[in-house]
């Protein structure tokens, strides 16, 4: 079978993002980028049914500009077969994203799809739902345990309460929770070999998906800063204060 | 302003998150209806219908609702769709899992949790783990929206909505449930407790998260956990407070033995009052702590359950 592996582009998540002093949005300049984590979760899931002998080629795809090139590479150098790079400019919202993506999955069919949940950047947590929903598929969302088997795969989510499992007809979706497992490292050798499997480049364009965004950012701000408080000497002291003073308990 | 929110509910109880999503859609307008999509699920259209501002309670009771599962769920809420300008649901794992679906198949983009409603068509949600906070707006005809529940505050109680019953009954065929694993605590759950009290890596182990049981008896407390806590195996992942974990904001938050990492403040730091007790005087939880006392925790805990 065949699984495809979206990869965002994001932030590296060790950089303390900073806000611009004009407020229009984050400062990127200059900044590390990498696989968002929760992709490189993916990745990694795909690759791990792979050498389970379930599944034989695993497309690693990503949307975006010139620079993408790169999270593709690594990708690739984790174990992914080849790569497809959607060539854009354009500022685009997870509805735009999951379009997109869509027209790969109509081109490759394939078996499975295993993205990240969200993004660390846009925290939305939107585009593996919204792909499901478009190609009418089913969806295994936050997965801690996926196991694939006679055609359906077994998710195990984590949910607000503890952990639900469902059973999906393939081809299916799961998005990663950050359980699912750990991702390994790229080998030199699997880096050198990275950089001769293929990428197909495709422009956005040409794939006939309206790119135009209806959400429109107008302000992107510092939060509230919480300013510390008083050190208190014991116990006692603590719970007086926390009597009289913030009056938060009784 | 017509406004639909997708009740959050396990059968048997409304979840406190609707009361406050009610509160989130009265500024946008005062049209409100809940929607209560689950089986055998007759309290909880009550309850909903006891929330003050509500107009109407539609209730859609069918097995093949009875696990929320996205797929059909998301059939429903389409077809309701016609009529509202904005679609709500909480923010939790339910929200999170379906709403994008409605979002795609209505040709719309979904707005996540936000934090704050500025108009009908502006609102404001937290990025990058809440290090920055952004104003949005959107052109799109429907609003389909995930609520942080924990940044607003509920609706009173007491009103008799009226309830009607759905029939649709969208059974997509494409998932089935198979089991499920819920940590079953007598304690009230992290996003809906007053007080938390939560431990971190310096528990060293998770035997002794039972230090933390007396006091959040007393307090009538849930109890939590940082992502080192979880990551080292002391407690399951769903008593994680945090960006990657659960989003609270409660009265009072006593933080034991966690050193305040960013992904951890991320998810507590809209606590009223924040307590932090850790043996290391530089330790970052300091910093956003209301009252901080250095010390072992293991000396302090058994001093501060007796005090209460």
């Amino acid at each position: 079978m065949k699984i495809l592996v979206p990869v965002k582009r994001a932030i590296d998540y060790n950089v303390k993002v900073k806000v611009k002093a004009d407020e229009s949005n984050v400062d990127l300049a200059n900044v590390k980028m990498s696989i968002n984590p929760f992709c490189e979760i993916a990745v990694e899931e795909a690759i791990r049914i792979k050498e389970s002998g379930i599944a034989t080629e695993i497309v690693v795809v990503s949307i975006g500009t010139l620079a993408c090139v790169e999270q593709i590479r690594t990708a690739l150098a984790l174990g992914a077969d080849r790569g497809v790079h959607i060539q854009t400019d354009a500022e685009l919202d997870s509805l735009q994203i999951a379009k997109l993506l869509k027209t790969v999955v109509d081109k490759e069919s394939p078996d499975l799809v295993i993205l990240g949940k969200q993004a660390i950047d846009s925290d939305n947590n939107q585009t593996g739902q919204m792909l499901a929903a478009l190609t009418n598929m089913g969806q295994g969302t936050f997965a801690s345990k996926v196991a694939v088997a006679d055609g359906q795969v077994a998710v195990t989510r984590e949910i607000d309460g503890g952990l639900q499992t469902v059973s999906l007809t393939l081809p299916a979706i799961v998005t990663t929770d950050l359980r699912l497992n750990e991702p390994r490292y790229a080998s030199l050798p699997n880096i050198m070999k990275a950089k001769r499997k293929p990428i197909e480049t495709i422009d956005a364009d040409t794939l006939g998906v309206n790119l135009t965004s209806n959400v429109s950012l107008l302000k992107v701000s510092a939060p509230a800063q919480r300013s510390g408080g008083v050190k208190v000497a014991d116990v006692a002291e603590l719970v007086a204060k926390l009597k009289t003073e913030a009056k938060v308990i009784s | 302003m017509s406004i639909l929110i997708y009740a959050e509910h396990d059968n048997k109880e409304l979840k406190s998150e609707t009361a406050k999503l009610v509160h989130a859609a009265s500024q946008i307008g005062e049209d409100i209806d809940v929607l209560v999509a689950g089986h055998d699920c007759v309290a909880v259209a009550q309850a909903a219908a006891n929330i003050s501002g509500v107009s109407r309670v539609l209730v859609a009771d069918a097995s093949c609702y009875e696990y929320q599962l996205a797929e059909n769920i998301s059939g429903l809420v389409v077809e309701l769709a016609d009529g509202y300008s904005h679609i709500l649901a909480a923010a939790t794992t339910t929200g999170k899992n379906f709403m994008p679906r409605v979002a795609a198949l209505k040709d719309v983009a979904q707005i996540s949790d936000i934090i704050a409603v500025e108009s009908a068509d502006t609102f404001v949600r937290p990025i990058y783990a809440g290090n920055a906070i952004a104003t949005v707006q959107s052109s799109d005809q429907l609003k389909v929206m995930t609520v942080r529940a924990s940044a607003f505050d509920s609706a009173t109680l007491g009103n008799a909505a009226p309830i009607e019953a759905l029939t649709q009954a969208h059974d997509a065929g494409l998932s089935s449930f198979v089991s499920a694993e819920l940590t079953v605590s007598e304690r009230p759950e992290l996003t809906a407790a007053s007080v938390i009290i939560s431990g971190g890596r310096g528990m060293q182990n998770g035997d002794n998260f039972a230090l933390l049981n007396g006091i959040a008896d007393k307090l009538g407390a849930a109890i939590g956990a940082s992502r080192a806590a979880v990551d080292a195996g002391f407690v399951p992942n769903d008593m994680q407070v945090g960006q990657t974990g659960k989003i609270v904001a409660p009265q009072l938050y006593i933080a034991v033995g966690i050193s305040g990492a960013i992904q951890h403040l991320a998810g507590m730091k809209d606590s009223k009052v924040i307590v932090a007790i850790n043996k290391d005087e530089e330790a970052p939880i300091f910093q956003v702590a209301d009252y901080g006392l250095v010390g072992d925790l293991f000396d302090i805990l058994p001093q501060l359950e007796d005090a209460l």
